[in-house]
């Protein structure tokens, strides 16, 4: 199953656009750092970096790419193997690129530079790995996972007290309404407290979603209104767990209880080509807000989907005075689940 | 005050927290006689409740301090300005700003869930020993920023004023009138507390007026039928030309300089 990225392995994630930009980064800097020490003067090093950059770049694109498409397999190996394989690949397009490329005609004038390219590259290749590795274990297991329990274990006192409190006062005239609340406020404090450490099904928090929207129904009645677009998505998509609802408690709670009037809270999901998108909103009161809650549950889950998706997901939220609704928007990796 | 139940004012939004309140009080009536005399989902309402004078006047208010239109700190900031106000315990299920400024003040207030004993005790603390609404220090602690609105009761109704809104405030027979762009509301307190109250923003005229120091364009000079000369000012958005004391013109005319 899908988990955090560097848990399952040292190795990087060569399918993942933020190792990409790590590694293109990583590498023209050393470039530059190479002109930059082998030049006596400074004139001459623009047009020595466009040179080495020359032959530099078209090997190391052909690598990405090549280790990209090996991923799936890359992962399966011990990590001593997957270390052999991507110096491997990572050499063999150096190598290919200096006898078949444009530097072939370099070569012929100079035979030690097919020799150095491939050292400069492997030691490069190598040096790589070795970021990757220590980068993994300094943020996983241990680190990733404990920022990952201390960021999914808030759940709001002020919701918790307020759900207890309503039971309470429908225990004696509905206590079959109270029931079904306690039911529900078990479910939502098992999930909370379980190890959130996986990608789980929408449908699954879909339905964790509506439980908590069932229970602020109890304490704040006709005032909230929900509406779901959930058509255009397959249930068996992958997200993050526990997105949905803090996102939801913090619409309810900027968005529905400073009104007597009864607002709508929308969500929707689409997919499109290879990314989810999740669109949530609420109704926007223009007056003061003293509490600072809402930006501190944004962040929180914007960690998350960093932890889980690196680059590849973003959240952004803004207020929308046309409308007068706060609009909160995600877009994350599409992933497929096994299906049940 | 012996013998009489207690009366009681229950102001929540939400309608399970006030059936839950309502539960406790009937427990207690053994030990404490009270009678729950109404209910309010919000501040708006309860002002509508403690002003009308047909309903049964009131000796507590529970009240919330969460809640839409006008919230619990708010209700109090305008009962403190009313001359029999009644005693007022808060509830909260969770409000640290809130909570630890009741601590400092000493005002009262319960944490929901309330647990039965828990109310019997602040109950029994209330009737043995009668408290005034939390001082106007305390409720500067409480909302800092202060009040935002004045409140007007029509036909029953009350209709909150945003204070940014009012260009003028005259002391009349028996009320204050507040003047806004649009219309006049009738506004039950005094001058003097307005005065003191909301120093920053408006300016006394004279002995029955304050202007918003925001609205002031300019001063005339005018003769008055007995042939006196006086200074009146212009307000924005106002026909009336408002006249200045003798006593209040230096401190219009340094206003004035400022600009």
């Amino acid at each position: 199953m899908a988990s955090i990225r560097q848990s399952s392995s040292l190795l990087p994630d060569f399918s993942n656009l933020g190792v990409w930009l790590r590694i293109l980064l990583i590498t023209n800097a050393l470039a530059a750092l190479a002109v930059f020490a082998g030049n006596r003067q400074l004139a001459e090093m623009p047009g020595e970096l466009a040179l080495l950059s020359a032959s530099v770049e078209p090997p190391l694109i052909a690598s990405l790419l090549l280790l990209s498409a090996l991923q799936r397999l890359l992962a399966q190996l011990p990590y001593a193997v997957g270390v052999i394989s991507v110096l491997g690949v990572v050499l063999a397009c150096t190598a290919l690129w200096n006898v078949f490329g444009v530097a072939a005609e370099a070569l012929a004038t100079e035979p030690g530079n097919l020799a150095r390219a491939l050292f400069w590259a492997g030691l490069c290749a190598a040096a790589l790995l070795f970021y990757f590795n220590v980068r993994a274990r300094l943020q996983s297991p241990a680190l990733a996972e404990a920022r990952l329990m201390a960021l999914s274990a808030r759940i709001r006192p002020h919701f918790l007290f307020n759900a207890l409190n309503a039971v309470l006062g429908v225990i004696r005239s509905d206590p079959q309404r109270a029931e079904a609340a306690l039911e529900e406020l078990s479910d939502l404090f098992r999930v909370l407290m379980r190890d959130n450490r996986e990608l789980v099904r929408l449908s699954d928090e879909i339905a964790l979603a509506r439980q908590y929207l069932d229970l602020e129904r109890l304490r704040l009645g006709d005032r909230l209104q929900v509406k779901w677009d959930i058509e255009s998505c397959p249930p068996d998509a992958l997200m993050p767990p526990l997105m949905l609802q803090p996102l939801l408690e913090n619409a309810v709670y900027h968005g529905i209880e400073p009104s007597d009037q009864p607002g709508e809270i929308t969500i929707g999901f689409a997919r499109r080509g290879d990314q989810l998108q999740i669109e949530m909103s609420n109704p926007f009161n223009s007056g003061v807000d003293r509490h600072p809650g809402n930006q501190m549950a944004l962040a929180n889950i914007r960690e998350r989907l960093m932890l889980f998706f690196d680059l590849e997901a973003r959240l952004e939220a803004k207020a929308e005075t046309d409308s007068g609704r706060y609009v909160v928007r995600i877009v994350m990796p599409y992933r497929l689940g096994k299906t049940a | 005050m012996s013998g009489a139940p207690l009366r009681l004012l229950i102001v929540d939004d939400e309608a399970p927290a006030r059936a839950r309140l309502k539960n406790l009080l009937a427990d207690i009536c053994p030990e404490l006689p009270n009678l729950v005399v109404g209910e309010a989902a919000d501040g708006v309402e309860a002002l509508e409740w403690l002003t009308d004078p047909s309903t049964v006047p009131v000796d507590v208010v529970l009240v919330d301090i969460r809640m839409p239109r006008l919230d619990g700190i708010g209700l109090v900031q305008h009962l403190a300005g009313r001359a029999s106000a009644p005693a007022v315990i808060f509830t909260t299920a969770y409000d640290q700003y809130a909570v630890r400024a009741f601590d400092l003040n000493a005002i009262d207030y319960l944490l929901k869930p309330v647990r039965a004993s828990r109310l019997l005790a602040a109950l029994n603390k209330l009737t043995k020993l009668p408290r005034a609404l939390p001082t106007a220090a305390a409720l500067r602690g409480l909302a800092p920023e202060g009040r935002t609105h004045l409140h007007s009761s029509e036909r029953g109704r009350i209709l909150l004023v945003p204070l940014a809104d009012i260009l003028f405030l005259r002391a009349e027979l028996k009320y204050v009138t507040a003047q806004t762009s649009e219309r006049q509301f009738l506004i039950e307190e005094s001058l003097t507390h307005l005065e003191q109250e909301f120093s920053e923003r408006f300016i006394r005229l004279h002995r029955n007026c304050l202007a918003a120091r925001g609205a002031i364009l300019g001063v005339e000079r005018e003769t008055a039928p007995d042939g006196e000369m006086h200074w009146t000012v212009l307000l924005r958005d106002v026909a009336e030309k408002l006249p200045v004391s003798r006593r209040q013109w230096p401190l219009i005319k340094a206003l004035l300089k400022e600009e």
